[in-house]
């Protein structure tokens, strides 16, 4: 049986897509270049400071570091704040996929 | 065993509140409020009742501490009037929209400016849309008995209601008072059942944005957007015409008390002129129908007690046999008429009803309004009537200039 929404005012849980797949907001998504990110060079965990300004909390501290994108909403921020420029925004029209 | 005390309006809805047994109060004091919340304080600090009575500093806050209290599970109080419940505004849209059970007393004084702490119902009305039930009280019996069944109705339906009734005209005017015991009450008044509580336990976002559309959530659940949401809270409206009807029924049955659900109706069986209204105003149309019927005029008068929900079904079986009404408020819709009128009219609509309708804007900002000044208004309504004059009016009682603007 399909599940009905019950309630009588707006509620919801914090869950990973209660809001939707809000990656679909984006227009341009980062894209990460290994021959530059300080974890993949190092081969050791360091740096992350992707993950750590992230707003989504959809950066991972892994080596490679990985972005999901059903909900990366595309801000840029990672792209600014990384120290060697490892991450650029590319325009999601530009994309071949 | 019956308890009859004579107090005012302001002590009868104080100790209504003591025996529905909030667990949080928060009210900031307004004239002509102020001896209900100094009241309810006095309870709250000689112990006799176990609530929190949070002191603030504005009512903004006073409703915002409401909805918070609510929201994690308890049931709440407060009271204002005027520019107090303007203040209140916003949260009380907030409040409805949660669909949180908030009781509030609307102790009703005119609105500035020009300042006035006398009593008209511009406040009450002027909040008519935010999507609270909104009952009027004619005497201070029915206040402690309205705040009762306020709890009752908030509760089944999940929507806030506001108990009004007139300043100093009731909140400051002495009235022996039939004081139900503990016991009945709780008969009558099952424990709040929240249908959200707020809980660490059960983390959940409350009122988050919601977008135009619905929304499947992370469980893969089509939520309700917005309009869903308003279109359940008016649903809940229209449910809560059999629970206001219903309530004031089983109360009757307990206490031996009935002031109507809906609507009530006085000596209107054959009357060919019906006067009608909210609050104090239609108790003294009582009067006037009274002398009116000792000159030979059959007349009743219709009290409005639910104004929203409004009695649309009730009104229109009530002035079935009308032939001419006259409708006494202490409000104005400006740049159109008296509020209830246009209701009233709205409600007549479409039905075989076509006696004509006065509108007589009455005792604003405290202005007074005597029996046989209602007598001789209703009269000239009748008389029109009989003439054949069948245009609806706007009257301005007592009202004494001759400047337009």
């Amino acid at each position: 049986m399909e599940k009905t929404d019950t309630n009588i005012s707006g509620v919801c849980t914090p869950a990973p897509g209660e809001a939707g797949k809000t990656g679909e907001w984006r227009d341009a998504r980062p894209v990460i270049d290994p021959a530059k990110c300080i974890p993949e060079v190092k081969g050791k965990p360091a740096c992350f400071l992707c993950w750590l300004y992230c707003p989504e909390g959809v950066v991972t501290m892994t080596i490679p570091v990985t972005i999901d994108m059903d909900y990366c909403k595309g801000c840029g921020i990672c792209a600014e704040e990384c120290p060697p420029n490892a991450i650029q925004m590319v325009r999601e029209v530009d994309i071949d996929e | 065993m019956s308890d009859v005390r004579i107090i005012t309006g302001n002590e009868a809805a104080a100790l209504a509140v003591k025996r529905a047994e909030p667990g949080v109060i928060a009210a900031y004091p307004i004239t002509p409020q102020t001896k209900l919340a100094e009241v309810l304080s006095e309870y709250v600090e000689k112990g006799e009742l176990k609530a929190e009575y949070v002191r603030v500093e504005s009512e903004h806050s006073s409703m915002t501490v409401c909805i918070s209290a609510s929201t994690v599970g308890a049931r709440v109080f407060t009271a204002t009037s005027s520019n107090g419940l303007l203040y209140m505004h916003e949260q009380l849209h907030w409040a409805a929209g949660s669909r949180l059970p908030v009781v509030m007393c609307c102790v009703n004084r005119g609105v500035g400016a020009p300042w006035s702490i006398f009593n008209d119902q511009q406040d009450s009305f002027s909040q008519r849309d935010t999507g609270w039930i909104q009952l009027y009280c004619r005497d201070n019996q029915e206040i402690l008995d309205t705040v009762l069944q306020a709890y009752r109705i908030a509760e089944e339906v999940y929507l806030p209601v506001m108990v009004c009734y007139d300043g100093f005209v009731l909140s400051h005017t002495m009235m022996p008072v039939d004081v139900p015991d503990t016991g009945l009450v709780k008969q009558f008044l099952p424990p709040y059942t929240p249908h959200t509580i707020l809980s660490p336990e059960d983390p959940r976002t409350i009122n988050p944005v919601f977008f135009a559309s619905r929304r499947e959530n992370a469980e893969g659940v089509l939520c309700d957007g917005y309009m869903e949401m308003r279109y359940k809270m008016q649903a809940a409206f229209e449910r809560s015409r059999g629970v206001i009807t219903a309530a004031s029924d089983e109360w009757a049955q307990l206490s031996g008390r009935n002031h109507g659900g809906m609507i009530w109706e006085y000596r209107t069986e054959d009357a060919d002129l019906l006067l009608t209204g909210m609050g104090s105003i239609a108790t003294e149309a009582t009067l006037a129908a009274d002398t009116l019927r000792a000159e030979g005029i059959r007349a009743g008068v219709v009290g409005i007690r639910a104004f929203r929900p409004f009695p649309k079904e009730e009104v229109a079986r009530a002035f079935e046999q009308a032939r001419a009404i006259a409708v006494f408020e202490k409000c104005i819709s400006y740049g159109y008429e008296g509020g209830v009128c246009s209701d009233l009219k709205a409600a007549l609509y479409g039905t075989d009803i076509r006696a004509p309708i006065h509108n007589y804007i009455s005792g604003l900002g405290g202005r007074d309004v005597k029996t046989r000044e209602l007598v001789e208004a209703a009269r000239t309504t009748f008389e029109a009537a009989l003439a054949g004059d069948a245009e609806n009016k706007t009257i301005w009682l007592n009202c004494h200039t001759g400047v337009r603007d």
